[in-house]
């Protein structure tokens, strides 16, 4: 398998289209990705605030592309995911998150992600989480 | 000597409310999860839909599908927890509710383990409240698929309950 298109892995995957997730950078084991604020993903009706699973659900997907943008990756998978959430999200704001694969070994990924709205000063939530890494397996003819 | 409450009007009191506590999270409604109970047990039902795959090529369900049923099944559960001796007591009213809806526990931190990939079927959920002080939370949830015993995930977090003067216990 060769390496994969960042930008068709994001719109391959339904449910991050259902969330209406973007891809707006992606370089080797980086990836940044936003999401628009919807009264569908809000999780308490009495702040508008956007539900944290919607949040962790950014963030998994960001972290994934991270990873499938290391030089040599090829698949990925979530092994565990730990997100904090520090403040309440604006209603109404676009949500983005930013992923770094920091480390790699020969089966796992380390990743760190941040998440933020206007105020990109504080972010809205952090997370550090652990994939599953699969190199490109080298051919010899 | 007191009559026993009819079954009817207690199973109808139980289920308004949870109907209620759930209808109030649009993002659980987005999702498409619902709840059953028995008694004051609950269990978060996701029923499989093509919009919740995250691997087409496998297929299976999205990490954050995964994430989010556990943590709206955390969030229902610690909220039940919280309503039902109001509820109970009749301190409380599935009415009372709709109008008028309580605060709902916020999230601190969740951790996700991801044990196995979600297969492109229907999952189940249940949360156990290990320990719930006036301020803070600690709830731990276990999703499953075919087996009850064959976790596909499991889930710990951490939440913020609401201040004492939202909750109804605060109004007379």
């Amino acid at each position: 398998m060769s390496q994969p298109d960042p930008h068709s892995f994001i719109s391959a995957l339904p449910f991050a289209r259902a969330l209406g997730m973007r891809l707006e950078a992606i370089s080797a084991g980086e990836a940044r990705i936003s999401m628009d604020w919807d009264a569908r993903f809000v999780g308490d009706p009495a702040t508008g605030v956007i539900h944290g699973g919607a949040v962790s659900a950014l963030m998994d997907t960001c972290g994934g592309a991270a990873v499938m943008s290391y030089p040599g990756a090829t698949t990925t998978a979530t092994i565990d995911l730990r997100i904090d959430y520090m403040r309440a999200s604006t209603p109404g704001q676009r949500i983005t998150a930013r992923a770094v694969c920091y480390h790699v070994t020969r089966n796992v990924a380390f990743v760190r992600a941040t998440a933020h709205d206007d105020d990109s000063e504080n972010p809205v939530a952090t997370a550090s989480g652990a994939f599953t890494f699969d190199h490109v397996k080298k051919v010899s003819k | 000597m007191k009559h026993p409450e009819p079954v009817q009007q207690v199973k109808y009191r139980r289920d308004t409310a949870l109907q209620t506590l759930v209808g109030a999270i649009p993002y659980a409604q987005f999702i498409g999860i619902r709840f059953e109970r028995h008694g004051d047990e609950l269990t978060a039902v996701l029923p499989f839909d093509e919009s919740l795959i995250g691997n087409p090529i496998l297929p299976a369900l999205h990490g954050g599908v995964i994430a989010s049923f556990l943590e709206v099944a955390a969030i229902v559960e610690l909220s039940w927890a919280m309503l039902w001796k109001e509820l109970e007591s009749g301190r409380l009213s599935a009415e009372s509710m709709a109008q008028n809806m309580p605060r709902l526990p916020k999230t601190i931190d969740f951790t996700i383990d991801f044990l196995r990939t979600g297969l492109p079927r229907d999952a189940y959920a249940r949360a156990r409240v290990n320990r719930s002080g006036r301020r803070y939370a600690s709830v731990h949830v276990e999703a499953w698929q075919d087996n009850r015993t064959r976790l596909f995930a499991q889930a710990t977090g951490h939440f913020l309950m609401p201040p004492a003067a939202e909750n109804p216990s605060g109004k007379a």
